[in-house]
């Protein structure tokens, strides 16, 4: 043993590998590592939010003599725009709670309800935009509005795909029920929902209420 | 000592620590800690609208900074009781992943204002500006 260790040459080549790298398998449960995983996603997701925010600090106050923030934003259509994706947060919450008892028909209930504030905070969304463009605030207009309509829609963009998975996820329920692989979905769906929910603090405060203020 | 016994031992090292390491059977969040989140998230929402929507605060530097810190703080409360964010889920690595990503966030987000405003501020004035400047 002692003189095998001295002289590692000495080895099968098979035994010299095992010293150094772990060459059993081990059992990995099914999905064990989805949740990392999905978790490193978002992370990199937030990184192309940060470079949005990043361009936005840079060119926010750059009108090219066109409409500003102040003419252009309403605060209390964001607030209740800020309010409809709370309320779709606490009731995905409360999904995440019937998934965690067991029982379907109240994790279907509370997913259409998070999908039916996730449909009226898009709609609001393109709306508002909608009026913008028709008063000329357009996203060619200004290095402003370029960099605000980039930000916002990227983050409208995550929530429709939230809302298009959270409808998937209803399909997938009624035909499989609470399986374990199920589970998992809604599991990383949360993590996402939540998550645009943390991005849109920083649209909110940034964006809109800073945007006022210059 | 045989080999045998030393993967034995190595397998059953490694199981453990599998078990150790990934929570994800053990439910996530209660009613309680849903609630409290929500009710923090209410609060730090309205205040900052109210602050800039009745003009609280005069000063535009102080009212910049304290809506700032209100975004951080609600930041913080999503991260613990909608995302349930704490060192032990997944043995410690999605914690670890938030901290790195957010400092590469933060070097992003305030080396591009520091370089870019002093790239402004050193550019050539504008011919509206020369006009103004005194002599």
């Amino acid at each position: 043993m002692s003189r095998a260790a001295a002289a590692p040459g000495n080895l099968d080549p098979q035994a010299l590998t095992a010293r150094f790298y772990d060459l059993h398998e081990h059992e990995h449960p099914d999905g064990g590592s989805t949740m990392l995983g999905f978790w490193i996603y978002l992370m990199s997701d937030l990184l192309i939010f940060a470079m949005l925010f990043a361009a936005f600090g840079v060119l926010g106050a750059n009108y090219a003599a066109g409409p500003g923030a102040k003419d252009v934003f309403e605060l209390p259509t964001v607030a209740f725009n800020t309010a409809m994706l709370l309320f779709s947060s606490i009731t995905y919450g409360f999904a995440m709670l019937a998934m965690n008892t067991g029982k379907k028909t109240q994790v279907q209930f509370w997913l259409v309800v998070t999908a039916i504030f996730g449909v009226i905070f898009v709609s609001t969304e393109l709306r508002e935009f909608a009026g913008m463009i028709a008063d000329g605030a357009t996203p060619q207009r200004s290095a402003f509005l370029s960099s605000f309509f980039t930000l916002v829609s990227t983050h409208g963009i995550h929530v429709s795909f939230g809302i298009i998975w959270i409808c998937v996820s209803l399909v997938q329920l009624q035909k499989q029920g609470l399986t374990a692989a199920n589970r998992r979905r809604l599991m990383c769906l949360s993590l996402f929902w939540h998550f645009l929910d943390v991005v849109w603090i920083g649209v909110f405060t940034f964006v809109y209420l800073m945007g006022t203020l210059r | 000592m045989s080999a045998d016994t030393t993967h034995a031992s190595n397998e059953a090292a490694h199981h453990s620590q599998a078990h150790g390491g990934h929570g994800h059977d053990e439910p996530h969040g209660s009613m309680r800690e849903y609630m409290i989140g929500f009710g923090l998230s209410v609060i730090l929402t309205a205040i900052p609208f109210w602050l800039i929507i009745n003009h609280v605060i005069a000063d535009k530097v102080t009212a910049g900074l304290v809506i700032s810190a209100f975004a951080a703080v609600q930041v913080v409360v999503h991260m613990i009781f909608f995302l349930h964010m704490n060192g032990k889920v997944e043995g410690g690595w999605n914690l670890l992943a938030l901290i790195f990503t957010a400092i590469v966030v933060l070097i992003v987000l305030s080396g591009s204002l520091w370089v870019m405003y002093h790239l402004q501020a050193n550019m050539m004035p504008t011919m509206a500006q020369m006009q103004n400047l005194p002599g």
